[in-house]
């Protein structure tokens, strides 16, 4: 793995890596490659990919519910977490100038 | 006998009885929390939140209410969400994070539910990534054993207060381990469910295909009680199944089969599966030993153990370290320091404060598995790593239930060590990975597996026996563990030092 595709990790992960970090991530990531090349060890010509465990139990649903509204408006509660508000909106750094 | 000394049953009779009072209880066990701080067990408590819980647990005792646990304290992990604790999942991300509600597990163990008292949030791996909690963005917990040593992980805090008596019992998490590996290390009993069982809302997500919650005790039965109160199907998470509401209590003391009456041998027609790729040379002696001894105790029992095969037992650590990364890395986007959690204050544009927000409210090993997830679902790697892996991860399951025709259920250690040395595998993260080969397949099977007290090594560090089972086998497994309590003492041992000096 090259500085280039840590960086481009970086930027696709939305996190900064400075320079002083580019090696140790590196010698990181490529230690967990190395492990992940045992994957290419096994031939799995035929075998269908397992994206979910309840497939093993059941056929895979993905059930629906009515749609009534069933959730009380617990705005104020939800927002209060938020770094930065503005009457009663999300507020972030200017988009357009 | 000291009051953190009482199992839940016991507890429950003298509550019932009225000897003494859910706020008296609760006071006791707060004040152990306080005494034993230095465990770092604990990332919030809130007195007096926990003690009005208990007076409106007394409130239902007196009008009445007799169910098995009201009144009864627990800890929660702090990868649940809390109303009136704080949930942070311990990253510096979520630092003083106040949910709006409460998770499905929360509430159903809850005052409105079983009519346990919450007695606050305890220690955990950053995002439950980690098999030490020494990743925790608030300091490790300490194993109660020997401090020097990691209670293990991610359920580190829940496995350590239990141990320590600083609760009845906690709630935990496994998504590879996270609850059987803890409960090995800190010698209490863990059971991650089949997946599906209990409901993930409000449990903050790593890897959603593989997150399970699970209870942690000092027995098998007290850990069936409270599973019994967790599952069920939430209309809130698409993936809890149809199954339930079931009684996990139901076979505890009876024969394995029914019409058995030799009391001596109430175990006569188990077969017990050990598979050969879990007593491998790498397993620690110690640990060899007292597996063995162990097997030996269940076939006293009337077992019988079947060798058998689970050929990729080394392969599920490269199909896990790629597959919960992936997920992980997804599940993770959500953290942009707009709606909620931490925002950096350094940035000129809306880019850069998603981007310094998360690098610096994310710690490092979240950090490398975000971007270890981003690069194998990355165009280009995605077939070789990604779907490789799925393919395996259906190789594995169907292994498990080619093995299931030869036994009933599986036994072996849950981690080839006991604990370590607080730092002595944090500077080589493969290291770590490479422990967690006999607990990362059930899992990518999404099988229910436990982890039961089974002796110490010569450190006096404690050794777990896992068990796994077929799906919905959970009431079955817990009653084997049950049977090999009544006939061994490991959990009933508790690190001696922690019994003096805490007044009640």
């Amino acid at each position: 793995m090259n500085t280039e595709q840590i960086t481009h990790l970086a930027k696709l992960s939305s996190l900064e890596v400075g320079s002083s970090e580019i090696e140790t991530l590196k010698q990181a990531l490529e230690s967990i490659l190395v492990l992940a090349d045992q994957l290419q060890s096994i031939d799995t010509t035929g075998v269908e990919p397992l994206f979910h465990p309840i497939a093993m139990m059941m056929p895979l649903m993905q059930p629906l519910r009515l749609d009534v509204a069933n959730e009380k408006n617990t705005r104020e509660a939800n927002m209060a977490n938020a770094p930065a508000t503005f009457e009663g909106l999300f507020l972030v750094p200017k988009v357009i100038d | 006998m000291n009051l953190h000394q009482l199992p839940i049953d016991q507890l429950h009779d003298a509550l019932i009885k009225k000897e003494f009072s859910s706020v008296e209880l609760t006071n006791y066990y707060l004040n152990r929390i306080n005494s034993l701080s230095h465990l770092n067990a604990f990332l919030d408590v809130q007195p007096e939140r926990s003690l009005a819980q208990a007076a409106q647990a007394d409130q239902l005792i007196a009008s009445g209410n007799t169910s098995p646990m009201v009144g009864i304290p627990i800890a929660h992990k702090d990868v649940f969400v809390t109303q009136g604790w704080a949930s942070t999942a311990a990253s510096k991300m979520l630092q003083n994070y106040q949910s709006p509600f409460d998770a499905t597990v929360v509430q159903k163990l809850g005052l409105t539910g079983a009519g346990m008292v919450c007695l606050g949030k305890t220690n955990m791996d950053e995002f439950a990534m980690g098999s030490s909690n020494e990743n925790s963005a608030y300091g490790p917990s300490l194993n109660p054993w020997n401090t020097a040593y990691v209670p293990g992980g991610s359920s580190g805090g829940s496995a350590a207060a239990v141990a320590a008596g600083l609760t009845p019992a906690a709630t935990g998490t496994d998504t590879g381990g996270s609850i059987r590996q803890p409960a090995a290390f800190c010698g209490i009993t863990g059971i991650k469910p089949t997946y599906g069982r209990v409901s993930r809302y409000g449990m903050i997500a790593y890897a959603s295909s593989l997150d399970q919650a699970g209870p942690m005790a000092k027995t098998a039965k007290e850990c069936a009680w409270i599973l019994s109160a967790m599952v069920g199907k939430d209309l809130r998470d698409s993936t809890s199944l149809e199954q339930g509401p079931e009684d996990f209590t139901r076979d505890l003391g009876k024969p394995w089969q029914p019409d058995n009456s030799q009391a001596s041998q109430p175990l006569k027609g188990l077969r017990i599966g050990l598979p050969k790729e879990f007593f491998t040379p790498g397993i620690h002696p110690d640990i060899k030993v007292a597996i063995d001894v162990a097997l030996k105790e269940l076939t006293a029992l009337g077992a019988v153990c079947v060798e058998v095969s689970l050929p990729k037992t080394e392969l599920s650590i490269p199909v896990y370290y790629v597959l919960a990364p992936a997920e992980a890395s997804s599940n993770l986007s959500r953290y942009d320091g707009v709606r909620y959690g931490y925002r950096s204050e350094n940035y000129h544009d809306l880019a850069q404060m998603y981007t310094r927000s998360r690098t610096e409210g994310f710690g490092s090993e979240v950090k490398k598995r975000i971007m270890m997830g981003a690069y194998v679902l990355s165009h280009g790697y995605y077939d070789a790593y990604y779907l490789q892996a799925q393919k395996i991860r259906r190789i594995i399951a169907q292994d498990f239930q080619t093995a299931f025709t030869q036994c009933d259920v599986l036994m072996g250690p849950v981690a080839p060590d006991t604990a370590w040395k607080m730092g002595e595998k944090s500077k080589d993260p493969v290291a770590m990975y490479l422990e967690d080969i006999f607990t990362l397949s059930a899992n990518l099977a999404g099988l229910p597996a436990m982890s039961v007290p089974c002796g110490f090594n010569q450190m006096k560090l404690p050794i777990g026996l896992q068990m796994i089972g077929n799906y919905f086998s959970e009431a079955k497994m817990l009653q084997v563990a049950d049977h090999f309590q009544q006939v061994t003492k490991w959990h009933l041992e508790e690190p001696t030092h922690l019994a003096q000096g805490v007044k009640s």
